[in-house]
């Protein structure tokens, strides 16, 4: 083993065998609630960037300007006019129609091009973000240069989604705190059992000439010990459970609103936890056996 | 049988004489030591004594009189309540915390209830010591099984205390305390558990050591070990040190009647020592 020899029968402690089932399902917990903030964050990330300085004009088919080419050409021309005198607005571009019936298809199947549906034209439309483009007025202007165009501006709704994404990242990463707490704690309460047991045997070692570094040596050995069968166990167990949570997630995942999952540096995190977890056992024993002496004499 | 066991010493190198301190630097020294347990009564009253590099001495004083609680202070067990202790010349208040183990390690101990691991062998019992001070497992080996064969345990190496007499444990703890060629031994009733010949055997033990320049007190009930080895006494009687009497004639006579007051310090008589 690596740990060597020690003085103290720290191995036969029975109160500190639940230490590692606890430190297994504290892992379990954390490794889930973790991997939930990384995702949540990574995507909503991701949905910022892409989404903010961006607007859509949409055109719905109206009766007044009838159904040719040629009409949805003149429409879409007003509409560039407006677009294209806005001051802020950087691009514009009309979507094509495969496009648009592509994104349609999620919820309508191929019945958006098969049936003689009518399509709403999309324009997809860049503006600066810093410029402060009024984007009621805009929505004004356009009403009256083609009837029936409307400004979806993404940023209201997507406001409202990332606050509550942001929201539920912050209690999961409350979870993942008190999860931390709970484990130094019940190490605390471990070690100090480990301390009353062992009072005798520390006292002599301490009589000996032991430094107390020595003694904490011994605990914090144990700790580290529990604390990566205890990680390990607790990975083992979330692993699967992740990747099954994955598994359904990525079938569920809406084209809109693209989910990317765990990169790398995010998985490496993970399979981190339970060495941190480990760590947190092991620096917590020592400290606890630290003070203790201190108070001898 | 000394010849024996200063051969060993020797050849191990693990006791050199340790006269090297100057005229006038003490192994221990109380000056003025008061001591209470909590709340209780003073144990140990106006204590005042040195103890010269290389002496032996016999503690004596009835059951209770607080014999083990000076022996706690020198090994520091314990903080005095009061007054001053220096050990190997540095005044412990004065010490930090953190040198304390390096002078604890310079004085072996043999406490009355000896207080060995009974989860480790004889062997890592006598070799804790060394283990402690950071000694390699090859060097130490040799050193632990000599001296265990030396105090007749050989054939015990790897038994655990709580299988072992009495006398067998006494042995382990002498063992240990003596490993380290500690400069002060401290030995509390050492000979309580075995028979007069194992009593005696121990006590030349001691004084190879003592002749190899370890400084010796040995608290203890036995009269008769008193007289017949004739070091000086330091007498305790419900918690005051009396004068050390220099020879087992002395010893004889009582330094102080129970009915007498407790005769006072003398530092003249002191420079004996
Ligand atoms: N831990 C303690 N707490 C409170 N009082 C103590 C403690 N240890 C010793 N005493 C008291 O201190 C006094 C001296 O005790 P000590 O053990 O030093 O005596 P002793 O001379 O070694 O006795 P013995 O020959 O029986 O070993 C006694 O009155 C005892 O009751
Ligand atoms: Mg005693």
């Amino acid at each position: 083993m690596i740990i060597r020899r020690t003085d103290l029968p720290l191995d036969r402690d029975a109160h500190a065998r639940f230490l590692p089932w606890l430190i297994a399902f504290m892992v379990f917990l954390a490794v889930l609630a973790l991997a939930g903030v990384l995702v949540v964050n990574r995507a909503v990330e991701r949905w910022d960037t892409g989404i903010s300085g961006t607007l859509t004009v949409q055109v719905m088919p109206s009766q007044k300007t009838g159904d040719g080419a040629a009409a949805r050409q003149r429409v879409l021309d007003d509409i560039m006019d407006v677009l294209n005198s806005t001051p802020g607005v950087i691009t514009s571009a009309a979507m094509s129609e495969a496009r648009i019936l592509e994104l349609l298809r999620p919820w309508l199947g191929d019945l958006a091009s098969d049936a003689d549906l009518p399509i709403p034209q999309l324009i997809d439309v860049t503006i600066d973000p810093d410029a402060g483009v009024d984007v009621s007025a805009l929505g004004r202007r356009l009403a009256i240069a083609a009837p029936g165009a409307t400004v979806d501006d993404h940023r209201i709704w997507l406001d409202r989604l990332v606050r509550l994404l942001r929201t539920v990242e912050m209690v999961a990463l409350a979870i993942v705190g008190v999860i931390g707490l709970v484990t130094i704690g019940t190490v605390i309460f471990t070690t100090r059992t480990g301390l009353a047991i062992h009072g005798e045997a520390i006292q002599v070692l301490h009589l000996i000439g032991a430094h107390d570094a020595y003694v904490a040596r011994q605990f914090a050995g144990r700790a580290l010990l529990l604390g990566l069968k205890g990680g390990l166990i607790g990975f083992i167990f979330a692993a699967p459970t992740l990747m099954a949570i994955g598994y359904f997630g990525e079938r569920m995942q809406l084209e809109a609103m693209p989910v990317d999952g765990l990169g790398l540096v995010q998985m490496a995190l993970l399979a981190a936890l339970p060495l941190i977890v480990a760590a947190i056992a092991m620096i917590t024993a020592r400290v606890t056996v630290l003070r203790t002496l201190a108070r001898m004499p | 049988m000394r010849g024996a066991i200063r051969g060993f010493c020797r050849q191990r190198g693990l006791f050199n004489p340790v006269m090297s301190e100057k005229n006038g630097d003490f192994v221990v020294r109380f000056e003025n030591v008061g001591l209470r347990y909590g709340l209780g009564p003073e144990v140990l009253q106006d204590i005042y004594f040195d103890l010269r590099p290389g002496s032996f001495h016999f503690l004596t004083g009835a059951s209770g009189a607080g014999k083990s609680s000076l022996m706690k202070l020198m090994y520091l067990a314990m903080r005095p309540t009061r007054g001053s202790i220096s050990l190997f010349g540095r005044d412990i208040a004065a010490t930090s915390r953190r040198d304390l183990p390096a002078l604890r390690r310079r004085v072996g101990v043999v406490f009355q209830e000896f207080r060995l691991l009974n989860h480790l062998s004889t062997f890592d019992n006598v070799a804790l010591p060394l283990r402690i001070a950071g000694a390699r497992e090859q060097e130490l080996r040799k050193h632990v099984e000599e001296l265990l064969t030396w105090v007749g345990l050989e054939n015990h190496l790897k038994a655990r205390p709580p299988t072992l007499s009495g006398g067998q444990q006494q042995r382990v703890a002498i063992a240990r305390a003596v490993i380290a060629r500690p400069r002060l031994l401290l030995a509390d009733e050492p000979t309580g558990n075995v028979d007069d010949r194992m009593a005696y055997r121990l006590m030349h033990l001691f004084e190879e050591l003592n002749r190899l320049g370890t400084t010796v007190v040995i608290a203890t009930h036995n009269q008769q070990l008193v007289e017949r080895l004739g070091h000086p006494v330091l007498h305790l009687d419900t918690g005051r040190l009396h004068t050390p009497s220099r020879n087992a004639d002395a010893a004889e006579e009582p330094v102080a009647t129970d009915d007498g007051p407790p005769l006072p310090y003398d530092p003249e008589v002191l420079n004996y020592l």
